[in-house]
């Protein structure tokens, strides 16, 4: 085929986006701003502890009632150290790498928060790892998930 | 009102990491074409048209109405449809559920993609929850590896023990001349590329191609008429798990284990690797190869790897795996799940040159998107 010159149109956007938390996500989200706690929900049929806490629970599908205030401390349940450039459709921006993308089963939970963690060398993790919360600094929290700054591996019982 | 569907035609693109010869619209009509002419058929025949990718890949949304020419679906009925990475599987199904309904008795699918038109990891993360999930969240890679980190964790699988899979894969895409990766690779190669998620390297892990895919469905009648050896649909199972990225079990895949159950009853299936004589695993990286057949009952937890030593899934073991080259070669995502149903019927029709294997009988293909999600679609030589 005879070789002819190939064009294309390159653009960058911006769409602005707002996004509602709920009556649900902003109870979590103002605990984390203005006390420094992480709040899940249980549900009544299989007894599951969920974060973030939710209008329903998907397997039962009937809504969790009763909230539960999670500890800042579980374990590392699985995770990848991150490691290539990619543009994060939050900023638009290329997010930093490396980074730690970790669940966290906090204690008393059955689901996992997504979360990073703040070692980035695969040798020094492993599931099952102890890790806890690290917060943002009075003042600084604005009720967003990022209010917790990341996990750090816990020193008593780490490795 | 039912009846019975076999696929009679499978039209495929080739693929690439770009394909700045052709927009959209050009690359849907490729792989339509070549099925109608697959299927010896023309449009006319066409009774309805189904279609997906996922549109925040090109962020040109609403392929149903702009691609009306290309798809061949003027003044026909016409749905879209997008389901994630399971788009294509999802269409699939759907072709078979709009024919098997008997509302519609040939019926064209059409999956596609561009990847090379967006930031493919960008364009995922814009799937996940805003609030909880999206800030620390980095694409499909780091969701797999974080599976990939419980699973070596817990039976004690090596980075080697996948580059097995991958191994296996790129020797089978070499056969494939519509693949986008033909060229066969290593351990030691997928043992040294560049360490993109730990414990994922970039051999472990799937390309992004540009590439369309469109498979013809056709009622019992019309499919025996037109098709001297339909792939005929015997089950289909679909299992969609859960919405937060935290609530998923990444110690079991329990949508696969729940689908093989609900398939393998439904046609008898009690020794799978035994009576499958073909899977086309949607299996976007090497890690999959492993844990999933497992999920698959073709071995206890933690004793793939002795599979993948033994070759007991490449091209001359007892269940080839993937031999079109599978995701790992080619990844249109909107079309890739619909690529694995289209190459498990050339498999049963006997019309895979180059990548056929003797006697199938029963072609198993499969779906992955969303939360660990999981499609099947099972087809047969035998209508019953
Ligand atoms: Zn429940």
């Amino acid at each position: 085929m005879e070789k002819s010159e190939l064009l294309h149109l390159q653009v960058v956007v911006e769409l602005p986006y707002r996004w509602a938390a709920g009556r649900n996500g902003s109870l979590m989200l103002k605990a984390l701003r203005d006390e420094k706690k992480i709040i899940g929900n249980r549900c009544p049929e299989c007894r599951k502890v969920y974060v973030p806490p939710r209008a329903v629970c998907g397997p039962c599908f009937i809504a969790p009632d009763e909230t539960v205030e999670l500890p800042a401390t579980g374990i590392l349940a699985g995770y990848s150290v991150v490691n290539y450039p990619f543009i994060d459709p939050e900023t638009g921006e290329k997010r930093p790498v490396p980074y730690t993308y970790g669940y966290i089963q906090l204690d008393g939970c059955d689901s996992y928060l997504s979360h990073f963690v703040n070692e980035t060398d695969p040798a020094r993790l492993s599931p099952g790892l102890r890790v806890e919360a690290v917060f943002k600094p009075d003042g600084e929290r604005v009720g967003q998930m990022q209010d917790i700054l990341h996990f750090k591996v816990s020193e008593e019982k780490g490795g | 009102m039912s009846q019975r569907v076999g696929i009679i035609g499978f039209g495929q693109t080739y693929h690439r990491s770009r394909r700045d010869d052709v927009n959209g619209v050009e690359l849907i009509n490729e792989a339509v074409r070549a099925a109608l002419e697959d299927a010896e058929l023309t449009i006319d025949d066409i009774d309805a048209v189904v279609i997906g990718n996922m549109d925040h890949f090109e962020a040109v949304n609403y392929v149903d109405t702009w691609s009306v020419d290309g798809s061949g679906a003027w003044m026909k009925p016409l749905i879209k449809l997008t389901t994630g990475g399971t788009t294509g599987s999802t269409l699939g199904i759907a072709g078979y559920h709009h024919t098997a309904s008997e509302l519609f008795d040939v019926v064209l699918v059409i999956g596609w993609e561009k990847n090379s038109e967006s930031d493919t990891t960008g364009a995922i993360i814009t799937c996940s929850d805003p609030i909880f999930d999206r800030f620390s969240f980095s694409g499909a890679l780091p969701g797999l590896a974080v599976e990939a980190s419980t699973y070596m964790k817990r039976y004690g699988i090596t980075e080697e023990d996948a580059a097995l899979v991958t191994v296996r894969d790129r020797e089978h895409g070499a056969n494939n001349p519509y693949a986008q990766l033909q060229k066969p690779v290593t351990v030691e190669e997928v043992m040294q590329s560049p360490m993109l998620s730990w414990p994922v390297k970039l051999l472990d892990i799937c390309p992004r191609s540009d590439g369309a895919a469109a498979v013809i469905f056709a009622g019992e009648q019309k499919a025996k008429k037109l098709s001297p050896r339909p792939a005929w649909v015997l089950s289909t199972a679909v299992r969609h798990s859960h919405s937060y990225f935290g609530d998923i079990n990444y110690e079991e895949i329990h949508t696969m284990q729940e689908a093989v159950k609900e398939l393998y009853k439904n046609v008898g299936i009690k020794e799978p690797l035994k009576e499958l004589d073909v899977v086309e695993l949607y299996q976007p990286y090497s890690f999959a190869g492993l844990k999933w057949i497992e999920a698959m009952g073709l071995c206890k937890p933690g004793e793939s790897p002795r599979l993948l030593r033994d070759k007991v899934t490449h091209m001359d073991g007892e269940l080839p795996f993937n031999p079109s080259g599978g995701v790992i070669c080619t990844n249109c995502i909107g079309a890739t799940g619909l690529l694995r149903i289209g190459e498990a019927a050339l498999q049963v029709m006997g019309r895979a040159p180059g990548r056929q294997v003797p006697d199938v009988n029963l072609a198993l293909s499969t779906g992955f998107g969303g939360a660990y999600w999981t499609d099947l679609m099972l087809l047969g030589s035998r209508p019953w």
